[in-house]
């Protein structure tokens, strides 16, 4: 597996070269949002807001009324929690085609609880007319671009930044979960960066004869991918979400509501960082403190499956992942 | 007729309207037809370039929000089109929706029977409007953001090369918003002098007395130091509302800082100092004054 840098810095500005209705939005995150090298190559299609995010989403909102496409980049709690109002008001309730793109999900910041996006998703899946979007590898942040520019109307994704390893060959497709394993004990979801992690620990828990289904999600609202419950109907044992979000409101009560309304009775467990906020400290340290590890993710598959099965950390590192194809096609399990 | 007397006979109608709909629905936003008369039939006669409405004379009833709906549309179309060398407005504080439905259809834009619908069930011309409203383009409901939403639209406008001004109606309690103080910096930034801001400084805000809620004075000395340039006029002087549009203000934004009173031309609510946002009748006599000043001063009420 290749880890790749500053992916969506150099991505940006080449798919934006022929496309003159983008526009870049920045809150004095300039670098820390990877769109220095934009306003370097593009100095009239870059706007500075500084810190006035409620008033940058506003302002987001009145271009897209005039036929721009603002992407708008900053940390993500400054766009879900400083300026909530002014994302529905001034952008969701018009349906306009504002590009949200929120850095820093959940415990990838060393940042503390100021920084880390827990439950954006949460918050966001209530907002009516809004997508959300999440990246989980460098091929997602390439291609979620394409995926957010064709929807008409506001957007919102859960972007990655810095070192990103490539796990996937083909582009991300709006509604759509990458399939990665297909099994029949234990439906798998995860989004994000879990998925590398769930990566890690279903190579090793397939070698011990746990039959897994892994569906990467990079569409949390509208979700509707028919993929979701064929997975969870060829699941004997039941369903594990593991996200970089709080277990509430996130993707494992999204799987939730998909279960009960279709009346599946299957258990079902919720991983993710546990309903409370979280601290600063390294990524390796955050994700084995919350519960976000690859060892986390197989001690939950063993209380699901209500046995040990003697798999250690050791185990786990010596995983070593390739890029894989990932199959969107919802063929019969 | 002169400009000046078309400015006042549409003031008068304004309050007029506005009367009668506060007698009818047994309260209403009153005050800031008084206090905002003026400025919105000196806007609308002589200050703004606006094509004619292009939108129906009977608003069309509410057919959902935006999203999927196909047929949606915003109520700018009463302000006539949108060209590069037209100029725009919006409005901030939307519970003033009742005076701009007033204001249009004294200058002609709306029918009369228009504003029979308002605050009836499945109508767009609602109380508090929306953007699907007359005269509406925005989400301004919550205060503070149509001022951010216009420089967006002022720099897509500037973008392309438009000459349009942008005209934006505030009232004055709407600065005591953080994020208003953020759109005027931006304003600054950006030198976005095609936006002209027009503020009803009536000195209310839900509470009652401004100065008794949160200090928002010196206002024109704090928009200068702010990067904006600003003028103080009397409100309910239409030629000086008038004039102030005039004032150079190369590479700022313009704010005009209108000096109103929030009973003015409405004697009788005085009494109720220091309460006007919203007027109501708490007992029979006082809908009984208000009904004998309106028989004063306009004569019988048609539609009552």
């Amino acid at each position: 597996m290749k880890l790749e840098t500053q992916v969506h810095q150099k991505n940006l500005v080449k798919w934006a070269a022929d496309k003159p209705e983008v526009v870049v939005f920045s809150a004095d995150l300039t670098s820390s949002t990877e769109v220095r090298l934009f306003a370097e190559t593009y100095p009239d299609r870059f706007y500075s807001f500084g810190m006035t995010e409620q008033n940058m989403m506003s302002a987001a909102g009145g271009m897209a009324r005039e036929g721009f496409t603002p992407w708008v980049h900053t940390f993500a709690v400054f766009l879900y929690r400083r300026a909530l109002d002014q994302l529905q008001m001034s952008v969701a309730y018009p349906n306009l085609r504002v590009r949200i793109v929120g850095f820093l999900p959940g415990i990838t910041t060393p940042g503390g609880a100021t920084h880390q996006a827990i439950e954006d998703v949460a918050i966001l899946r209530a907002v009516p007319n809004l997508t959300i979007l999440e990246t989980g590898d460098a091929t997602d942040v390439e291609t979620v671009l394409d995926v957010a520019q064709a929807v008409d109307g506001p957007v919102y994704i859960r972007m990655l930044r810095g070192q990103i390893p490539r796990l996937f060959t083909e582009p991300l497709k709006l509604g759509r979960a990458r399939h990665l394993k297909k099994g029949t004990d234990l439906a798998l979801f995860t989004a994000g960066i879990t998925t590398e992690e769930a990566m890690r620990a279903t190579e090793v828990l397939e070698a011990r004869g746990v039959s897994i289904s892994h569906l990467h999600v990079t569409t949390h609202k509208p979700f509707d991918d028919p993929a979701v419950l064929e997975a969870i109907a060829g699941a004997r044992y039941g369903v594990i979400t593991f996200e970089n979000h709080t277990t509430v409101g996130g993707l494992g009560s999204a799987v939730a509501e998909v279960m009960a309304e279709a009346g599946v009775g299957k258990k079902l467990l919720r991983l993710g960082i546990p309903d409370t906020y979280a601290h600063g400290g390294s990524r390796p340290y955050l994700m084995r403190y919350y519960g976000l590890d690859a060892l986390a993710l197989v001690r939950g598959v063993e209380r699901l499956l209500g046995e040990k099965l003697g798999i250690e950390e050791e185990d786990l590192k010596a995983v070593r992942l390739e890029p894989v194809h990932g199959d969107y096609k919802a063929e019969a399990l | 007729m002169s400009w000046q007397e078309e400015a006042r006979r549409v003031a008068d109608g304004i309050r007029r309207r506005v009367t009668d709909f506060t007698l009818k629905n047994g309260g209403g936003y009153l005050s800031q037809a008084c206090s905002s008369a003026e400025i919105l039939a000196t806007l609308y006669t002589r200050v703004m370039h606006l094509g004619p409405s292009v939108a129906p004379p009977v608003p069309p009833p509410f057919s959902g929000v935006p999203g999927k709906n196909a047929n949606y549309t915003t109520g700018a179309g009463y302000n006539g089109p949108k060209a590069p060398d037209l100029d725009r407005f919006f409005i901030s504080p939307v519970h003033y929706a009742l005076v701009l439905y007033a204001t249009l259809v004294e200058t002609g834009r709306m029918a009369e029977e228009g504003l029979a619908m308002f605050n009836q069930d499945g109508s767009t011309v609602e109380m508090i409007g929306a953007e699907h409203s007359p005269g509406h383009e925005l989400m301004a409901g919550s205060l503070g953001q149509a001022l951010s939403q216009v420089i967006g639209i002022a720099l897509a406008r500037r973008e392309r090369g438009e000459t349009g001004r942008n005209f934006v109606f505030m009232s004055d309690g709407e600065f005591m918003i953080g994020q208003t103080w953020e759109a005027i910096e931006t304003l600054a930034f950006y030198r976005l002098d095609s936006v002209i801001v027009y503020i009803d400084a009536n000195g209310q805000s839900a509470d009652g007395r401004i100065d008794e809620v949160m200090r928002i004075e010196p206002l024109k000395d704090r928009l200068e130091a702010f990067g904006a340039a600003a003028v103080e006029v009397d409100g309910h002087d239409v030629e000086a509302l008038a004039r102030a549009a005039g004032t150079p203000h190369p590479g700022k934004a313009l704010f005009v800082i209108a000096r109103t009173n929030p009973y003015c031309g409405v004697e009788v609510l005085a009494e109720r100092a220091p309460r006007f946002h919203y007027i109501r009748f708490t007992r029979p006599e006082e809908k009984e004054a208000l009904r004998r000043f309106y028989l004063e001063k306009w004569g019988e009420n048609r539609e009552a």
